[in-house]
């Protein structure tokens, strides 16, 4: 479906390296490109679409050669039929949530399939609304509608979901996983978190340094470093209050306070303010459903 | 006692067709500036901006000298296209495009530059061409720019002096406008006209300017 091969010298805050990526992916396929920023991913992402010109390197598109430097192709970004998801969104703030999706069908008669992914994506209400008025789980909606709008062969999600709180997060990936399995659209994403790599993607890629460190699916590649039988979080020391022979610490972590004891020992040079890590051994955590994944 | 309003009109039809061809290169010029990329911006940009500090007199003498049917220019633009632009109306409105033409460009190539770069590029991936892309997106986002050049172009023709004297001199109906008949009704002591005129363009222009803050009051309220 998609062959890649490409350089491109890249000038970061941290020096300039040389992103080298050669990779290919399957019809049907979601991949994510995972890595530390400025590493390349989104680079990688701009390159297909046709926004960025590779160095050097070759992009073939089902069959379609969308970028070859030996032959001096570059299909111009309106011609490559992709779906891009910027991380700000980019919807067009003079344009309703409607207009938005229908700018961008290729037949201006397909007023069926905008309300079709109206439907699909539940913002059929919201239809008549400013960009301006939505709340940043509906504009990213709204994004990945108007995407798809354009029938694309290849969906692209620039870090989709990082503006995003933790539970608008969790939901959406929900939906980005249903569409994906509904349409079987092939899809790359940009991503530098775990659990979005691992709930959405059948293949990883890790770039590091420009390069690419492991490919495979997201449990080989994280399975042997990263999985471990140990909780571990890093928070903030809000209180210690004594109680009895112990100390009661309250902990910020992320956005939830936690409570717990510590002895005097372990409390020798931790201060109020100070920032701890907290581990914890996993044998017996309890585990509870939260919600039902929406699949098919 | 009656005044003569033909150099008010002539004032307010000289600012609407100026401000009008304003437009049509205004904004072609600033998206050229805000997205072109080329070796003699840097030039172009100083040309554009250069009314903002040259006296009138100065750009009004060098037309005039360009323009004169006596010199290779206007010889050429009179034998070709009959254009006489010294002492015509055609010239005043050709000079004051010129003259204001930093007032109409810098508020469009601000405007397009401060719109997020995606706007542009998400167009492009949905398979917008480039003028669509202008005329359905990046347009109607830059509207307080536009609307900002617009006023302010057209308040500064009316407010020209210099460069309509120097290259249209005075003549009645032709190219003597409201600011320059003022100042003739002073030289022949006729102060009563003279207050009639400035009057009238003191409330014009206090009245554009007014809604100018109007409009970006408005621009600084989010969309």
């Amino acid at each position: 479906m998609l062959e890649l091969s490409l350089q491109k010298q890249l000038h970061t805050a941290e020096g300039n390296t040389t992103l080298n990526l050669e990779f290919d992916v399957e019809t049907g396929q979601f991949l994510t490109l995972f890595g530390p920023s400025g590493a390349g991913k989104t680079t990688c992402l701009r390159c297909i679409a046709g926004l960025t010109e590779p160095d050097r390197g070759r992009i073939v598109v089902g069959g379609e050669v969308w970028f070859d430097r030996n032959r001096g192709i570059n299909v111009p970004p309106q011609k490559r039929r992709v779906g891009f998801v910027f991380q700000d969104y980019a919807l067009f703030p003079n344009l309703s949530v409607r207009e938005n999706l229908r700018i961008a069908l290729s037949d201006s008669k397909d007023e069926p399939y905008v309300n079709e992914l109206l439907d699909l994506m539940g913002i059929k209400e919201l239809e008549r609304r400013l960009p301006s008025t939505l709340s940043g789980g509906q504009q990213q909606r709204v994004a990945l509608a108007r995407a798809l709008a354009r029938r694309p062969r290849l969906l692209l999600l620039d870090e989709p979901l990082s503006a995003l709180d933790g539970e608008t997060r969790l939901r959406l990936q929900n939906e980005i996983l249903g569409i994906h399995r509904h349409l079987h659209m092939t899809t790359l994403m940009v991503s530098h978190d775990f659990g979005e790599v691992y709930r959405l993607s059948d293949q990883v890629i890790v770039i590091e340094g420009g390069r690419t460190a492991a490919r495979g699916r997201p449990a080989e590649v994280f399975g042997n470093r990263r999985i471990s039988g140990k909780f571990q979080f890093t928070g903030e020391v809000l209180a210690i209050a004594p109680s009895d022979v112990v100390f009661t610490l309250s902990i910020l972590i992320g956005n939830q306070v936690v409570q717990v004891i510590a002895t005097a020992q372990e409390l020798r040079d931790i201060r109020v303010g100070d920032t701890v890590m907290l581990v914890s051994k996993a044998f017996n955590p309890i585990v509870m459903k939260v919600d039902r994944n929406p699949g098919p | 006692m009656t005044y003569d309003w033909q150099p008010l009109i002539l004032t307010l039809k000289l600012a609407a067709v100026t401000t009008a061809i304003l437009i049509l290169i205004g904004v072609p010029l600033g998206y050229w500036l805000a997205f072109g990329r080329f070796r003699l911006k840097a030039v172009v940009e100083t040309l554009v901006a250069m009314p903002l500090v040259l006296p009138p007199s100065v750009l009004g003498f060098y037309f005039l000298l360009a323009f004169s049917p006596k010199n290779a220019f206007g010889r050429f633009l009179d034998a070709t296209l009959g254009l006489r632009l010294v002492f015509s109306f055609e010239g005043l409105v050709v000079a004051s495009v010129l003259f204001s033409l930093p007032f109409m460009v810098h508020p469009v190539q601000s405007g397009f530059q401060n719109l997020p770069r995606s706007l542009m590029e998400a167009a492009y991936t949905l398979g917008l061409s480039r003028w669509r892309t202008l005329i359905r997106i990046l347009l109607p986002n830059i509207k307080p720019s536009l609307l900002a050049g617009t006023v302010i172009s057209f308040a500064h023709t009316i407010g020209e002096f210099g460069v309509v004297l120097m290259m249209g001199g005075s003549i009645p109906g032709v190219t003597r406008v409201a600011s320059i008949a003022i100042y003739d009704e002073v030289e022949s002591l006729n102060y009563s006209a003279a207050n009639f005129y400035a009057f009238v363009l003191f409330a014009v222009s206090f009245s554009i300017l007014l809604a100018v803050f109007f409009i970006n009051k408005r621009a600084l309220r989010p969309l």
